[in-house]
């Protein structure tokens, strides 16, 4: 077990090698001066120079790349060109907001998926079964910004019960805070009971006819104990899995969902820092929110063992 | 040795009792639903100038923000004064919102259409060299590794916002992420086919590599390709609106779904149908593709039934 913990951990090092790799070679491989790139049409030649300069652009590419790696290891994203700021403390500065987005957000799935997806697989072929089948289609489908603004428009501007959009540091108060959230989350949350009600239907379905099911309900057992106890337990590998896949899908919805209902998170500053070719900021998040969604995967493939015992490398 | 091929009689063939997939396939009421929408888009997009007299992109500052079913006079380029009804309303330019989204759908569909074919294409090539031959295997698949822990979305917004905002580029940027999903597919398809039998008696006669890949490896590809192009369609229509919608995809004048409704964004609460338009088309077109895959999964490929 240590062993496996060990190497698996070790082999994130390769990828996030990999990732730096492409990150770095994205605008040096991009034809045209990468200074020039950055600075854009109304720049003069000596804002080129000065970008040339900042960058390092002068050094050979092995040379640069070395630098740009030290420096990631010893925290230093290099400074921003739009904001003349460091990138770790403007990410520090805006990490909360999408933090307490992606956590609501997944809560809200979890308590909302899983019993949604037994209770379709324990009624299989039911109405309720075809319904939470059909509307997990229908979640898949529709995007979340289209979701975020029927649920604003709604919500917000028909019913008034929650404000349009914004957000509300966890210091101004813990009520505001989770008020303010709750449509945003809403929305991202959709796609995710989408995939994990489906998910969690068919890893219980699967369960459901394995002889440990029909013990426990010979020995006596409520149904409540059979299916949270025994069907649900047996079928955590695959919901935890698919848990795994939607921090991909999650990162994505943040920076859409930031977008529509004006939260001050990293999915803003990377529209912001991409609209405004500010390129230390977004090597910087590209590589950390590539860093986050390896670190998860390693930590998912270190809960299967211990969900199942089965399991053993 | 006995070398005569004895005839077979035509009730000696064991006929399968299974239907054949394409019966199948009409059977299936999520292919069904699913084709139906998509062929409405279709024709949509193909029959645009028949269902609009308007140019998308004609501005009309005297029409600006109507509502939708709003009429107003326009003079054509004689000077004349025609009637014409705003079915969706107009946006902020006075465009009318239902030539925008009826023309939007070809952007959507080439998109999507495009990133399936050449992601599925550049995906199963490598995916088959990378399959076959051990050396590339390690390589190519570390490297595809680091491109898939980029979020994809953040991959496609970067090589946009490179290489400069075009239809082409956005095709591209979007293929980009969803190459190495076809290549594990491909690659893990092939790693189980290359130890069949039949493999090994082919290579045991002297057949050429890429003869046992074409004739061999390459049709069992076919219909988890099928499925998996599909899906890569819906999610590649999903994000073309996502980049047009985040003003980061296809230059805005272009009427593009995702275009429209950034468009709509800032007037949003007093005039919501320039979201909500596009917005149902886009969701309907998406829910169209995914509920083909769904029916082409579950008859292509029964392993897959009622998984996810």
């Amino acid at each position: 077990m240590l062993v496996y913990l060990i190497k698996r951990i070790l082999a994130v090092i390769p990828v996030m090698l990999i990732v730096a790799v492409i990150v770095f070679l994205m605008l040096r491989l991009t034809p045209g001066d990468p200074a020039a790139i950055i600075a854009g049409d109304a720049a003069t030649s000596a804002d080129i120079d000065l970008i040339r300069e900042k960058l390092g652009l002068e050094r050979s590419l092995i040379e640069q790349f070395v630098l740009w790696i030290g420096n990631m290891l010893g925290g230093d994203f290099g400074e921003s060109f739009y904001y003349k700021r460091s990138v770790t403390s403007m990410i520090s500065d805006r990490i909360w907001p999408t933090l307490a987005l992606a956590t609501f957000t997944i809560v809200i799935a979890c308590v909302v998926a899983v019993p949604l997806g037994t209770l379709a697989a324990y009624k299989q072929g039911s109405w309720l079964d075809r319904t939470v089948m059909g509307m997990s289609v229908l979640g898949f489908s529709v995007p979340v910004f289209v979701i975020g603004y029927v649920l604003i428009y709604v919500f917000a501007v028909k019913l008034d019960w929650f404000p349009v959009q914004g957000y509300q540091p966890i210091a101004d108060g813990f009520g505001g805070f989770i008020y303010r959230l709750i449509l945003p989350s809403s929305a991202l949350s959709v796609i995710f009971i989408a995939l994990i009600a489906r998910m969690t239907r068919t890893s219980v379905l699967e369960v459901l006819n394995e002889d440990y099911i029909r013990t426990a309900r010979a020995k006596g057992l409520s149904e409540t104990k059979v299916m949270t106890r025994h069907a649900l337990r047996n079928a955590a590998v695959p919901i935890v899995t698919v848990i795994g896949i939607a921090i991909a899908v999650l990162i994505s919805g943040v920076v859409v969902t930031e977008s529509v209902f004006v939260i001050p998170g990293l999915g803003t500053l990377t529209i912001d820092a991409i609209q405004g070719r500010d390129y230390p900021t977004v090597q910087g998040l590209i590589m950390l929110f590539s860093f986050v969604y390896v670190l998860i995967n390693l930590v998912i493939d270190v809960i299967y063992s211990l969900l199942d015992p089965r399991i053993r490398y | 040795m006995n070398t005569e091929v004895l005839p077979v009689e035509d009730d000696e063939i064991v006929k399968s009792n299974k239907p054949s997939p394409w019966v199948r396939l009409a059977k299936n009421t999520s292919v069904r639903v699913g084709g139906f929408l998509f062929s409405i888009i279709l024709l949509m997009s193909l029959f645009a100038s028949l269902l609009t007299p308007l140019d998308p992109t004609d501005i009309n500052p005297s029409n600006r923000l109507k509502p939708p079913g709003y009429e107003g006079t326009l003079r054509d380029n004689d000077g004349n004064k025609y009637q014409v009804t705003a079915r969706m309303g107009t946006d902020t330019l006075g465009r009318d919102i239902y030539a925008r989204v009826v023309y939007g759908a070809r952007i959507s569909l080439i998109v999507g259409i495009a990133v399936a074919l050449i992601s599925v294409a550049v995906g199963t090539f490598i995916g088959l060299v990378a399959g076959y031959f051990r050396w590339v295997d390690a390589i190519v698949m570390r490297f595809m590794d680091g491109l898939m822990a980029i979020p994809a979305i953040l991959l496609a917004i970067s090589l946009v916002a490179l290489s400069g905002a075009s239809l082409t580029a956005v095709i591209i940027a979007i293929s980009v992420p969803e190459i190495p999903r076809v290549v594990r597919l491909v690659r893990s398809i092939v790693l189980s086919i290359r130890e069949e039998p039949y493999v090994e008696a082919a290579i045991s006669v002297g057949t050429p590599t890429y003869l046992i890949l074409w004739r061999h490896v390459l049709p069992n590809t076919i219909s988890p390709l099928i499925v998996q192009g599909t899906f890569i369609c819906g999610s590649a229509i999903l994000l073309e609106a996502i980049l047009s919608f985040l003003g980061v995809g296809i230059p805005p004048e272009t009427p593009t779904w995702g275009n429209i409704m950034a468009e709509g964004r800032d007037f949003f609460q007093i005039y919501p149908h320039a979201i909500f338009f596009p917005g149902i088309f886009l969701s309907l077109t998406v829910l169209a593709i995914n509920m083909l895959g769904d029916g082409l999964r579950d008859t292509l490929d029964p392993r897959m039934e009622g998984k996810f």
